[in-house]
């Protein structure tokens, strides 16, 4: 069976992947449907879905267009849950894979330091982190980052750690091949798959932080978030349900469709694993 | 003894990483943009030139790095973290302040996450090839992906703004004066949905790893010689196959208490929940970075000691731990 045909037979994995296709599809098509800046005021407050034609949501507390914030918003969500997601495993994996690799004294300390990490509440820290940095999407990415990267690294020292010691890896040391060569040449693409399945639950987490920080006023000033709208909203919710209902079904849809995914592709990359699991 | 041994290493490792949490804290705060002194007295709260001489002195600012860190530390050895110039009280006294409604909740929703994710997982995994079971992850699936904020203010639309059953905001009603029982009837009524709502998220996780735990535990051995003796099926899912799956669960609990600590920042906010998560809200809103810093440490305090709990429930439910340890 090839890849694709694994992971069509989860269905789940088949749903999300249409959910993510048509969530990426909006993020692209934003500026067509809605050329003008989200944050422009264009109606009267507190339209209701459907009252006025090009509002199919209505306008929030300061006249600007729901459905228009909702797409422009969800260009942010995806980028900033994918650039986190990878500046994560720049950190994490070169961490893991050296300290699985070498073992060791330093595997000892870079797990003690990533231990650290995890014991900090990762929530909190990224609401200091962003605060201090004062909010824009680069220190948001950041954050995001240095509270997401102990995962990976646990994971990756793992896969080498019982990686290193194969044939082929004592064959390519045979052959003369450096340190760095096997690493990147002979263990790590053999690791991928798990991180790959890790990576995409990430970007989940990474879009569930986003639309947390910036509900609570830490978004970036300058892009219309999900979680703006609904931290935005939140003082009004007993007169307009639509303005917070709305982005946080996008949100929700996302990471969910992200995990279903997910769970697809740990089904198609290890396919040997899975079947055994169920 | 090795179990009290094993409580004291938790303690030493604890103190090691609060200790670096504090100096953690010190370079942030001098990261902060503009002068520490603006930031410690609240950026836009008080300006005047004179004031911020003061302060200068008054922290040793005008000292060498090294000094003002070792002041800084000694500071909050002795719980001296600071003064909230926005608030005209010490961050020690505000945390402390709103530290048992914090405790009140994350102790709540720990205790019903765990239960009802434990419970609701062990139906799952008796269910595995029925519909209820797949209808009981499919749920689970969906907790796991909602917005903990967003859930939140859906639960007061739809139980406190359509069905007016409970109360949206606030710790106990205000202008009443209620004691006794009561009175814990009345903050119990107040407790219900934030609690209940931060418990979802890990409530999910709890359910998922549960069922796992609890599938993989069935295919061993000793299940199969109890099937074999003729022991009822509930009493073996009980007594042979959760009590067994439950170790990695305990473990895990332990990894979510931080999950429980960040999630009450967002349940707070959204409730009005007078705890130091609500605190840190309002710390954010008036850059009082002081406090903002404190309440940090806190929160950092807060998941150790509930990972301690969980170390200590683990050695008491799996007895190898005081030997092997």
């Amino acid at each position: 069976m090839n890849f694709f045909a694994r992971f069509a037979q989860n269905r789940g994995a088949l749903v999300g992947l249409i959910i993510l296709t048509t969530i990426i599809l909006m993020a692209i098509t934003a500026p067509l449907f809605f050329p003008e800046s989200p944050w422009r005021m264009l109606q009267r407050p507190f339209l209701t879905p459907f009252e006025v034609d090009g509002f199919p949501m209505g306008t929030d507390t300061m006249g600007r267009n729901v459905a228009a914030g909702l797409m422009h918003g969800a260009w942010v969500s995806l980028l900033i849950g994918l650039v986190s997601t990878t500046v994560a495993l720049l950190i994490g994996l070169p961490l893991g894979a050296i300290a699985g690799y070498y073992g060791g004294l330093l595997d000892d300390a870079l797990m003690r330091f990533t231990e650290f990490f995890q014991t900090i509440p990762s929530f909190a820290l990224a609401i200091v982190l962003v605060a201090i940095m004062q909010p824009s999407v680069t220190s948001i990415v950041l954050a995001i980052a240095l509270v997401s990267w102990p995962p990976v690294a646990r994971l990756v020292r793992a896969e080498f750690m019982s990686l290193r010691n194969r044939e082929y890896v004592e064959a390519a040391r045979l052959v003369g091949q450096g340190n760095t060569t096997i690493i990147l040449r002979q263990i790590l693409p053999n690791a991928m798959s798990p991180i790959i399945v890790l990576a995409s639950l990430m970007v989940a987490t990474a879009i569930l932080l986003e639309s947390s920080l910036s509900f609570l006023g830490l978004g970036d000033p300058n892009v219309m978030s999900w979680g703006y709208m609904i931290g935005a909203a939140r003082t009004v919710i007993r007169q307009a349900w639509w303005l917070s209902f709305f982005p946080g079904l996008a949100i929700l849809l996302t990471v969910l469709a992200l995990n279903l995914v997910g769970e697809g592709l740990d089904d198609a990359l290890n396919p040997k694993l899975s079947r055994e699991r169920s | 003894m090795l179990y009290a041994r094993l409580i004291i290493m938790r303690l030493l490792k604890a103190v090691i990483v609060l200790f670096l949490i504090v100096i953690f804290n010190f370079f942030l705060i001098h990261m902060a943009p503009g002068d520490p002194a603006v930031v410690m007295a609240g950026e836009a709260g008080a300006t005047d030139a004179e004031f911020l001489n003061q302060l200068r002195e008054q922290f040793g600012l005008d000292q060498p790095l090294y000094v003002q860190l070792w002041n800084y530390v000694s500071g909050i050895a002795t719980l001296d973290f600071g003064y909230s110039y926005r608030q005209q009280t010490p961050v020690f006294d505000l945390i402390m302040d709103r530290l048992p409604a914090t405790l009140l909740l994350t102790g709540t929703a720990f205790v019903m996450s765990l239960g009802l994710g434990i419970l609701a997982g062990s139906m799952a995994a008796a269910r595995a090839k029925k519909l209820s079971g797949s209808l009981i992850m499919a749920l689970a699936l969906v907790f796991y992906a909602t917005p903990l904020f967003w859930v939140a203010l859906m639960a007061v639309m739809l139980f406190s703004v359509q069905l007016e059953w409970l109360p949206a905001y606030g710790y106990y009603t205000v202008g009443t004066d209620l004691t006794g029982f009561a009175l814990v009837l009345d903050i119990g009524q107040h407790l219900i949905l934030p609690a209940t709502t931060l418990a979802l998220f890990s409530m999910a996780v709890y359910t998922r790893m549960t069922r796992t735990s609890m599938l993989e535990a069935s295919q061993q051995d000793y299940v199969k010689t109890a099937r074999a003796k003729g022991l009822a099926p509930g009493v073996i899912q009980r007594r042979h196959i959760l009590r067994n799956a439950l170790l990695p669960i305990i473990t895990l609990a332990g990894l979510q208490a931080g999950q429980m600590v960040g999630g009450a920042i967002l349940t707070e906010t959204v409730f009005a929940w007078p705890g130091i998560g609500r605190l840190m809200f309002e710390a954010l809103m008036q850059r009082d970075y002081n406090l903002l810093l404190g309440i940090f440490f806190f929160s950092a305090a807060l998941v150790i000691a509930f990972n301690i709990i969980t170390d200590l429930v683990y050695g008491l439910v799996d007895p190898r731990i005081k030997e092997s340890s």
